[in-house]
């Protein structure tokens, strides 16, 4: 293009001037020295307090899950011992009623043991003083009843039979 | 007379709904205009249609002959993107700005100081609220409005510009990072803005900016490495027998930082009004509103919008290589023992 050309050719794009060039540096200068003094300043602190804020914001956070998540780790340790200490207690308690019961089934085995012991001993014992009282009373009875036999009717057979069959009576009805 | 009758009233408010974008451009267009004062019917033709902004202009592109509307608008092109002493508000006349010679020196003030300036008065009126805004704000209260939007800048350049590249002591650096940032910045939109001139596609302001760097990198350097240790950076660690080559390369080195700084501002800067320009007097050239209604505006509208990406991007290129420049010469460790380590095998 012709126009390109003319551009180019016209030099005046790169030529130097040295007014432009001065009136740079002092402009950016004074521009730089104001800006540092009234803007940059404050806004750069005030970056870096939030930026402080909000890192210690931050690590108190962490400290807190922290401190929550050791508590927790505590309440749960406390939980689990309260949890054995109740699992123990029950496991005792059990343990004493088991013992509690077996000792008092075996002693009342026992005393029922002895106690039937003791009246089969009376029971034995009173039979035999029955049996005593009553061999006497038998005896007894038979001599009676010999002497009204022998009495009234001295037939010996019939007496003997008499007194069989009355023995043999007594005998049965003891039984 | 024959071109009295092309600028017929119906005709002339086309051109002048076509041409509203071309207002951003307005200093090229009074350019447009003055040069051909001279001209008889162009006088008669500015008297009949003196309020209107881009009459004349409109009538001097469509007026010249096809190889001279070339010349023309590159006339007009460069006269948009160079410096000069006359501060044109067309239509409400211009302020011919004083020539000042101290000693030899012409420092008059130009167009482009004046722009200098007004950036200088915008940063200063800025952030003087801003920093205003953060000295009364306590600790537990968020910035609002302007304080928050330049915060969110701010905080850009200090922890992704100057703390990634610079690493520590970055605190030292960063007045100038964010100053040099928002200069380069403010001075980049102003040129987008109508009536405005685009002080940093001057090459002798982006130079005056990356000396200003160049200087920050150095004396950085020196107190980081103090004397011994810089003279030794230039030796990038090698053996003694490769310094002839080494040394003189490591200073070239030293030098073409700022400028590869200084072209990639001013080119940047000076390449897109040149192209808007250029998409904007295609139409004058082919002297037709089917190209400017389907190629100039759209394409001059899409590259404005360009532009204002391009001028955060050079801004931030701009402090980024700074600080990476600064960075460089800083570093104790990144730099010197990698070097040293192959300079044994």
């Amino acid at each position: 293009m012709l126009t390109s050309g003319i551009i180019l050719l016209a030099g005046s794009l790169l030529s130097p001037n040295p007014g432009l060039i001065f009136w740079t540096a002092i402009t950016f200068v004074i521009v730089l020295l104001i800006l540092k003094k009234i803007a940059w300043g404050p806004i750069l602190t005030a970056l870096e307090e939030r930026e402080k804020g909000i890192q210690s914001s931050i690590d108190r956070a962490h400290q807190a899950k922290d401190e929550s998540e050791a508590i927790l780790r505590k309440n749960k340790e406390l939980l689990a011992k309260a949890d054995a200490e109740s699992d123990r207690i029950i496991r005792e308690g059990r343990d004493f009623a088991e013992k509690l019961r077996a000792d008092i089934s075996q002693k009342a085995q026992s005393e029922a043991q002895k106690m039937i012991a003791s009246a089969k001993e009376e029971i034995e014992q009173e039979k035999r003083r029955a049996l005593d009282v009553l061999r006497n009373e038998v005896a007894d009875l038979a001599v009676k009843g010999a002497e009204k036999i022998i009495k009234t009717n001295l037939d010996a057979d019939i007496q003997k039979r008499i007194v069989d069959s009355m023995i043999q009576d007594l005998s049965t009805k003891r039984n | 007379m024959k071109r009295v009758n092309v600028i017929q009233p119906k005709a002339l408010l086309k051109v002048i709904a076509l041409l509203v974008p071309l207002l951003f451009n307005a200093n090229g267009l009074a350019f447009a205009a003055s040069s051909q004062t001279s001209d008889l019917t162009k006088n008669s033709v500015a008297a009949v249609a003196s309020p209107v902004v881009s009459a004349p202009a409109a009538e001097a592109a469509h007026g010249a002959e096809a190889p001279e509307g070339e010349e023309k608008a590159g006339d007009v092109i460069m006269h948009h993107i160079l410096d000069n002493s006359v501060f044109a508000f067309e239509p409400f006349g211009s302020i011919n700005l004083p020539k000042i010679v101290v000693g030899g020196y012409d420092i008059s003030v130009t167009k482009h100081v004046v722009m200098l300036w007004v950036v200088a008065a915008l940063l200063l009126t800025v952030f003087s609220a801003v920093g205003g805004s953060y000295k009364k704000l306590t600790n537990r209260q968020a910035p609002k409005g302007l304080a928050n939007a330049m915060e969110a800048l701010v905080e850009f350049i200090r922890l992704d510009v100057a703390k990634s590249n610079i690493g520590h002591g970055y605190e030292k650096h960063l007045p100038y990072l964010l100053t040099v940032f928002f200069f380069i910045l403010f001075c980049n939109l102003l040129g987008l803005i109508p009536y405005g001139a685009t002080a940093t596609g001057n090459v002798n302001v982006t130079l005056t900016l990356s000396v200003f760097t160049f200087f920050v990198t150095q004396i950085s350097a020196f107190k980081a490495h103090g004397v011994k240790g810089y003279l030794q950076h230039l030796t990038a660690g090698t053996h003694w027998s490769l310094w002839i080559i080494m040394v003189p390369i490591e200073i070239i080195g030293q030098f073409t930082k700022p400028f590869a700084l200084t072209v990639r501002l001013f080119a940047n800067m000076t390449a897109g009004h040149i192209i808007i320009l250029s998409l904007i007097f295609i139409s004058f050239i082919l002297k037709s509103y089917i190209v400017a209604v389907a190629v100039s505006v759209p394409f001059a509208i899409f590259i404005y919008l360009l532009e204002l990406f391009v001028a955060f991007l050079q801004a931030f290129v701009f402090t980024m290589l700074s600080a990476l420049f600064i960075g460089l010469a800083t570093a104790h460790e990144g730099h010197d023992e990698p070097a040293a380590g192959t300079a044994h095998h």
